[in-house]
């Protein structure tokens, strides 16, 4: 996927002029984190889970190689096959190679940001292969060719009359010539025209949320069945994961899924929790004769054993986007990549580099409400200012951010001659504010007093000042 | 004056504090210091202000500038040592001594061993005065109806949320209503709010809709860089609410003029 | 594997080893990594499903209702009698697909004579489908689903009406009962294809975040819980 992370000042200002994208983000605001809020009151155990999560994935990193080469005996043993893509390009290449050898010309797809971050689409379509998202909210995106604005909720940013337009648009071909009005209507046609998908697709193609090491699993967690029909009809199942999503055993799994649910929708559990193990077996009646999982690292490993490791904690649960004001005033669409909202901002600098998304990591407030939701305890903020750190090295923070930074660092560190600088500031801002106490224009502050007024400082001079004068005392009425 | 606090400091509480006053507090409102001053004097405090303090560092510690973030982090560990405790009016300034220094020294155990130290008695003036001191009341009257805004730094990382609104609940005249969502960011976070202006907006203009419908007279909060970014959005948008710092009101200043209205002829 | 796939794979945990600054895991700490795939570690337990087997049955049955599913509790006598009763309340058609599983064969279906079962897999045009349950789980109201001669996987997802079996004793805790009684039935090295945890209908919150029922699963599950 192109990125136009790049652009973030002009997406900014498009989201914030789209009436549709405020109203779903009001609504988003609320509805998630008062879920989330709830479920977390019902258990009791939430916080030690959390511990309990974030312990098991800073075990599985520390030996991750191990774990992974478990998951592949395991997976292989039982008849399965592993596929190991360094980079994007290369489970490009192994996807498609795999849907050429069974003569694929439709493949099943379940919603996966990992397929989003390589661009398989595109390149499947490229190669006469048509992927059908199966997901409904990726579904409605692929019909209107976006790309998704929240991991767990892709087209969160539509309103119900958009996605009737999209659909009364693509499906009338189907005989679908009415205008839908409800949206359990538009839930009805789409789940018509895409059992018929599901039904003809030669490939299922579907994530994992987890690798279960113990037992060779990939497990998927959907509530809308849409991963198991992908993963049971077709007669090749594909699993496109990368490794930090391997685990050591079912019982971490158990963890990780008690935190999973509650802090992505407020659910006590998704509807969906499905364990794959290998091809179809003799005997059974249904599933696919051939199971396939493609290992992605697409720059992940080297992240290993730096300071920014903690980012492959994540669990894609998307409650740091929920409870991000930031996220929350421009949505998914305006970080210009795959991954939105502080885990957006931590990873795609990773990813496509520093310099593309230099924005991304700045910004934000540090509020810390992120930090303070993710089930594995990944610390947002302070990944973030990491990247910043990495930028300010790197020269890459714009120009009149580092010269004013390099004034007000100059001053800071002579004291003698910052409280010369505030006194005359102090007076002067207090001289001109004291008609109205602030200011509507103020020079160099633009940025400030476009939407605000600047407050004007008390006169009488700085504290220091006054303290200084009273002979180290407050002054007393 | 020892006699306005319900419980008196015992003998093994801090009695020499410092007073790490903040660039914004120095600039812009000194009566928060002064505040601050009087509600530790109040608790039996002796407060002094080791004069040739400038800023904690969050400008350039948030801007990636770990270098020059170190230098300024030293002088304030330099300067504050030998204080039994060290009370910022401001949870992000606090934040940054308390949560953050030790973590700038990683590779110079010395120094890393005395911002620890610094950090283990750096404070925010109102959880410093409830945890701390045991401050149960103070002795002021404001006559409104008042929300209050948890600033993030100190919500989030110092775990201040009751106890302002334990002291406030004791000022004679003072009545609480609180806004529906008083733990989101206001908008300002620093540099932030200049250099992306419209998302701060965004943000901020949501906060002040927030206090409006809460139908307050006053806005207090605990950290003057947001209150700065609250009033010059209410004031912008013609709202009539009084924004103060939670200290102001609890050290029985609540009739100096609001911030944003000083010098105003009313 | 073909030979360049060789080659990525080392060059995967090559690089992983490069970044945790060691080789290949080797000696006791191999054994101590190693040990927890025998031995896996319990999170936190959570104690609302610790509970005496008739009280978890009941809890069970709570939370499925939260979720969505109804729940009927018969003897075992009944529960062909219960199947025809609620096809009939909800205005269903008198046929399902039904698990070809000895245990459900025990139910007497035979005593009802309007209603037509087939056998097997399901198919995209089933109404309703019924099948058994290897487990329910307490915790959170979640049927345990393992695939096999005698359970399709798309009986779990294909129709719009998903009727459930589930005996009393099959209730347990929470997953990790799921997991030692997969262990126990299974072997530790052999899990069936599929194991699907279904908790409630399917569903979809994407439109306008509000849920709607019957996304690509069943609109409806009905579960009837026996004694035996």
């Amino acid at each position: 996927m192109q990125s136009t992370s790049r652009n973030f000042h002009h997406n900014v200002e498009d989201a914030l002029a789209n009436p549709n994208l405020q109203d779903s983000l009001a609504k988003l605001k609320v509805g998630f984190s008062e879920r989330r809020r709830q479920a977390v009151e019902r258990l009791p155990e939430f916080e030690a889970l959390r511990d309990a999560a974030r312990d098991i994935k800073n075990h599985t990193l520390a030996n991750l190689d191990f774990y992974l080469e478990e998951f592949e005996r395991k997976v292989t043993a039982l008849g399965g096959h592993v596929h190991w893509a360094p980079t994007a390009a290369d489970a490009r290449r192994i996807i498609t190679e795999l849907c050429l050898s069974v003569g694929a010309r439709t493949i099943a797809k379940s919603k996966s940001m990992i397929s989003e971050e390589i661009g398989i689409n595109d390149h499947l379509e490229a190669q006469g292969i048509a992927p059908i998202e199966t997901d409904l909210g990726e579904y409605i995106i692929q019909l209107r060719r976006e790309p998704p604005s929240h991991i767990i909720a892709p087209a969160v940013h539509l309103t119900k009359d958009q996605v009737a337009d999209t659909f009364l648009e693509h499906h009338r071909a189907l005989g679908f010539t009415q205008r839908l009005t409800e949206r359990s209507d538009l839930v009805a046609e789409a789940r018509h025209v895409l059992r018929q998908k599901f039904l003809d697709a030669d490939v299922g193609l579907t994530g994992a949320n987890f690798l279960v090491a113990e037992t060779g699993s990939s497990m998927l967690v959907t509530n809308e069945g849409n991963a198991d029909l992908s993963n049971t009809l077709p007669r090749m199942h594909i699993v496109l994961a990368s490794i930090e999503k391997v685990i050591p055993t079912l019982e971490d799994a158990a963890v990780l899924l008690r935190v999973l649910a509650r802090s992505a929708t407020g659910q006590e559990s998704s509807v969906y929790t499905t364990l794959n193990t290998g091809p179809k077996r003799s005997g059974d009646l249904d599933g696919p004769s051939q199971y396939h999982v493609v290992i992605l690292d697409n720059g992940r490993s080297s992240v290993l054993g730096t300071d920014m490791q903690e980012m492959l904690r994540c669990i894609r649960c998307g409650a740091c986007m929920n409870h991000c004001p930031v996220y929350g005033a421009i949505g998914g669409h305006a970080y210009g990549w795959v991954y939105p909202g502080p885990i957006g901002a931590v990873l795609t600098p990773q990813l496509i580099g520093v310099e593309e998304a230099s924005n991304l990591p700045n910004a934000s407030t540090f509020c810390g409400r992120c930090e303070s939701v993710c089930p594995v305890r990944i610390p947002l903020p302070k990944l973030m200012r990491h990247w910043r750190e990495r930028e300010f090295e790197r020269h890459l923070t714009p120009k009149a951010v580092r010269q004013g930074l390099a004034l007000w660092s100059f001053l800071a560190q002579r004291p003698k001659l910052y409280r010369l600088l505030t006194g005359w500031t102090n007076r002067t801002l207090a001289l001109f504010g004291r008609g109205e106490g602030r200011f509507r224009a103020l020079p160099l502050a633009s940025g400030w007093t476009r939407f605000r007024d600047f407050p004007a400082p008390e006169s009488g001079g700085t504290f220091h000042a006054q303290w200084a004068r009273h002979g180290g005392a407050r002054p007393r009425p | 004056m020892v006699a306005d606090v319900s419980s008196p400091p015992a003998n093994n509480r801090p009695r020499r504090v410092a007073l790490f006053v903040t660039c914004l507090v120095d600039l812009f409102r000194p009566s928060v210091g002064f505040a601050a001053v009087k509600l530790l004097e109040d608790a039996g405090c002796t407060v002094e202000v080791p004069p040739l303090q400038v800023c904690c560092g969050q400008p350039a510690y948030n801007s990636g500038d770990r270098t020059t973030t170190r230098a300024i982090a030293a002088q304030i560990v330099e300067m504050f040592e030998g204080y039994e405790a060290v009370v910022v009016p401001s949870g992000s300034c606090g934040g940054m001594l308390s949560r953050h220094y030790p973590g700038l020294f990683d590779d110079e155990p010395a120094m890393k061993a005395r911002a620890e130290r610094l950090a283990a008695r750096s404070h925010e003036l109102v959880s410093f005065l409830v945890d701390v001191l045991g401050v149960t009341s103070v002795a002021a009257h404001y006559e409104d109806v008042v929300t209050y805004h948890d600033s993030c730094s100190g919500l989030r990382e110092l775990g201040i949320k009751q106890q302002p609104r334990r002291l406030l609940d004791s000022v004679r005249g003072l009545t609480m209503r609180e806004m529906s969502t008083p733990e989101v960011c206001c908008g300002f976070g620093g540099t932030f709010c200049v250099k992306y202006p419209e998302i701060s907006n965004a943000m901020v203009g949501e906060k002040s809709a927030d206090v409006a419908a809460s139908g307050a007279g006053t806005l207090l909060a605990g950290d003057l860089g947001c209150l700065l970014n609250m009033a010059g959005k209410l004031q912008r948008d013609g709202n009539p609410v009084r924004v103060r710092h939670v200290a102001e009101v609890l050290a029985d200043m609540g009739s100096l003029p609001p911030i944003g209205e000083v010098g105003r002829q009313r | 594997m073909s030979a360049t796939n060789g080659g990525a794979r080392t060059q995967i945990l090559n690089g992983i080893r490069r970044s945790l600054r060691r080789g290949e895991l080797a000696g006791p700490a191999r054994e101590s990594v190693a040990a927890r795939l025998n031995a896996p570690l319990r999170g936190p337990l959570v104690g609302r499903a610790q509970l005496p087997q008739p009280e978890k049955v009941a809890l069970f049955c709570q939370w499925a209702e939260i979720n969505n599913a109804t729940v009927a509790r018969v003897a075992a006598g009944e529960v062909a009698g219960e199947v025809a009763a609620y096809l009939v309340r909800n205005n269903l058609p008198a046929e399902a697909a039904m698990a070809p599983s000895p245990l459900l064969d025990r139910y007497g279906w035979s005593g009802q004579k309007l209603l037509t079962l087939r056998r097997g897999r399901g198919e995209g045009r089933d109404q309703v489908s019924i099948t058994g349950a290897f487990a329910g789980i307490a915790e959170t109201g979640t049927l345990v689903m393992v695939s096999g001669a005698d359970h399709p996987v798309s009986l779990n997802l294909l129709p719009d009406t998903h009727i459930v079996v589930l005996r009393e004793e099959d209730v347990v805790a929470g997953y990790e009962e799921v997991w030692a009684r997969l262990r126990e039935r299974y072997g530790k090295d052999a899990l069936p294809r599929t194991v699907n945890t279904i908790t409630g209908p399917s569903r979809t919150g994407d439109i306008e975040q509000a849920m709607e029922l019957g996304a690509h699963g069943p609109r409806r599950m009905h579960i009837v819980v026996v004694p035996e």
